[in-house]
């Protein structure tokens, strides 16, 4: 059985006279104890996926399932298997942590639930915070708290929607520490982040959205190794030449240009010098996930 | 088809969260109503005390004092559900309730519930602080129980409506301030509707918060403008009414599942 399931989800939004395709036909499965990765650019639909696995949103047409729990017939049983840290820093400023923690355990029907909340508050490093107003804490340790409030009820499928954008180092490292040992214990993560390099680390599979479709679907590593796989690296001041411009990463004077093997970097460098570029600081080295997944947004995408 | 505990099992947690919100702001949401009570008990009842007697051998202060009770019971219990939702939905905390296996009975069963409490609660400290100006009696108290519970789960159950409704604070104060206060105000809280000119009199008989307020007095002094079993008849029916659509929104997610 899946964790998650995604089966054909469409979802048409409508604003005034415009109508927004935001998905088109999404497809995929995430299995049991995966760590599974969800990119894709600001709009390509992320958030409305998760949106209706959680039961926040619903699917124009298609079909969700949490655990084997369809997520609108089922709901409740997909809901209880379901730990969802939503994107947005939003608190209920009556409570202290511990009171929130409590009451959301309380909605899943859990009376006593101490013990287990002490061990998230240790884990997030919120101990010392535990009676503190929610109003009181900085937004690195709200973030923390939300990331508790999904646990209370150790869901066995744990969704994250960029839940390190614009967190702090300290808070990313205790946080991907933690998920990575409820992952090992077997709970299964739905994971959406800009840190490319986060995805690269963590996820053992990686889904890409673009446009509300699936572009690409396939294990880290096979990602990798599928697209160009060496990153040649440079300075210059002077202009490229066109047909590589259009291939190139530039940020400030650092230039960033995919190649697909050695032979394909000699004619890379020969057609710079041809072209009078002159080139500082040369590196080359091994494709990141940031330049497939550039690559693969710029182009038509791999077979999914 | 749910068991019991899948289909109103969650609802003591969120109600118990409810409760706790006004209560930890108590002064702002129990006092403050009871002290405004009061002001109007003083200030209607210095003025007009020798000047209206509706009741035979009732002063208007006494008479006054049931409506303002019911007057606070109605407009609490509307507060406490429809700023509680509108304030989860702007601040955007709704979405930990909307996570949660909790079904839409569960729902009702919390917001109705907190409403009512607090209603009761103002209704009571207003009637604790009145009757010791003006002692009303109880001359039929199992009445004023009927329509005190009646009017608070009506209430709540309307806020909890207007809350899934408005998008914005000023589209909740147009609620209160256009729908909710009007029906009070008209619905015989200061005089009975018998003083009024027929036609008021035939537009009061369509407002059900009317047939609240009457059938509330009846529990203290026995006498009512009409009887207290077809206020029971109207109330209780507007009550199923709403309740039946605050059900029916909390389950297809009016506003609240996109």
């Amino acid at each position: 059985m899946s964790a998650i399931s995604f089966q054909h989800i469409t979802k048409t939004f409508t604003s005034g006279p415009r109508t927004v395709q935001a998905l088109q036909g999404v497809s995929f499965d995430i299995a049991e104890g995966e760590f599974f990765g969800l990119l894709g650019p600001n709009g390509a639909g992320k958030t409305t996926l998760i949106s209706i696995l959680a039961g926040l949103s619903r699917a124009s047409s298609g079909q969700a399932r949490v655990m084997g729990h369809d997520v609108r017939t089922d709901y409740q049983a997909a809901r209880r298997a379901l730990g969802v840290v939503p994107q947005e820093l939003v608190f209920d400023p009556f409570f202290s942590v511990r009171e929130t923690l409590r009451i959301q355990s309380g909605y899943f029907g859990i009376g006593r639930n101490d013990a287990w909340i002490d061990e998230l508050l240790h884990e997030l490093g919120l101990s010392d915070k535990a009676d503190a107003n929610m109003r009181q804490l900085s937004g690195g340790m709200k973030r923390r708290v939300l990331v508790a409030q999904a646990l209370v009820h150790r869901p066995p499928v744990i969704v994250l929607d960029e839940p390190t954008a614009g967190v702090d180092v300290e808070l990313r490292q205790t946080l991907w520490h933690f998920i990575a040992r409820l992952n090992r214990e077997g709970h299964t993560v739905l994971l959406t982040t800009h840190y490319l390099e986060e995805a690269e680390a963590l996820c053992q599979r990686i889904g890409m959205l673009k446009q509300g479709a699936l572009v690409a679907l396939d294990r880290t590593s096979a990602l990798l190794a599928g697209t160009a796989s060496t990153l040649v690296r440079f300075k210059t001041d002077d202009p490229l030449p066109a047909d590589l411009a259009t291939s190139a990463r530039v940020t400030g004077r650092v230039v960033q240009l995919p190649a697909a093997d050695a032979t394909a970097v000699e004619q890379m460098l020969a057609r710079l010098r041809e072209a009078g570029c002159r080139v500082d600081d040369l590196e080359i080295g091994r494709a990141d996930l940031e330049t497939v997944f550039l690559s693969i947004m710029q182009g038509q995408g791999v077979a999914a | 088809m749910m068991g019991w505990r899948d289909s109103v099992g969650g609802a003591l947690p969120l109600f118990r969260k409810e409760v706790l919100r006004f209560w930890k702001v108590s002064f702002q949401t129990v006092a403050a109503p009871v002290l405004t009570a009061v002001l109007y008990l003083l200030i209607f009842g210095h003025v007009l005390e020798e000047h209206v007697e509706v009741f035979d051998g009732v002063a208007y202060t006494r008479f006054l004092v049931p409506g303002l009770v019911m007057m606070s019971v109605l407009q609490n219990a509307f507060a406490n559900s429809s700023s509680s939702l509108i304030q989860s939905k702007i601040t955007g905390n709704l979405v930990f309730v909307l996570l949660t296996p909790l079904s839409h009975r569960a729902w009702f069963l919390a917001y109705v519930g907190a409403s009512l409490v607090r209603g009761l609660a103002v209704g009571f400290g207003v009637f604790a602080v009145t009757a010791w100006f003006a002692p009303p009696g109880l001359a039929e108290p199992a009445w004023a129980l009927v329509f005190a519970l009646l009017g608070g789960t009506l209430l709540g159950a309307l806020g909890l409506i207007a809350g899934l409704w408005a998008e914005k604070f000023d589209q909740m104060a147009a609620f209160q301030n256009f729908i909710i206060m009007p029906m009070t105000f008209l619905s015989g809280v200061f005089y009975s509707v018998h003083s009024l000119p027929a036609f008021w009199q035939g537009l009061s008989h369509l407002n059900p918060f009317f047939y609240l307020i009457d059938g509330f007095r009846r529990g203290f002094f026995g006498v009512s403008d009409v009887s207290p079993w077809i206020s029971l008849g109207v109330v209780a029916s507007a009550t199923l009414g709403v309740s039946a659509l605050a059900l029916h929104l909390l389950r297809i997610g009016y506003k609240i599942r996109h």
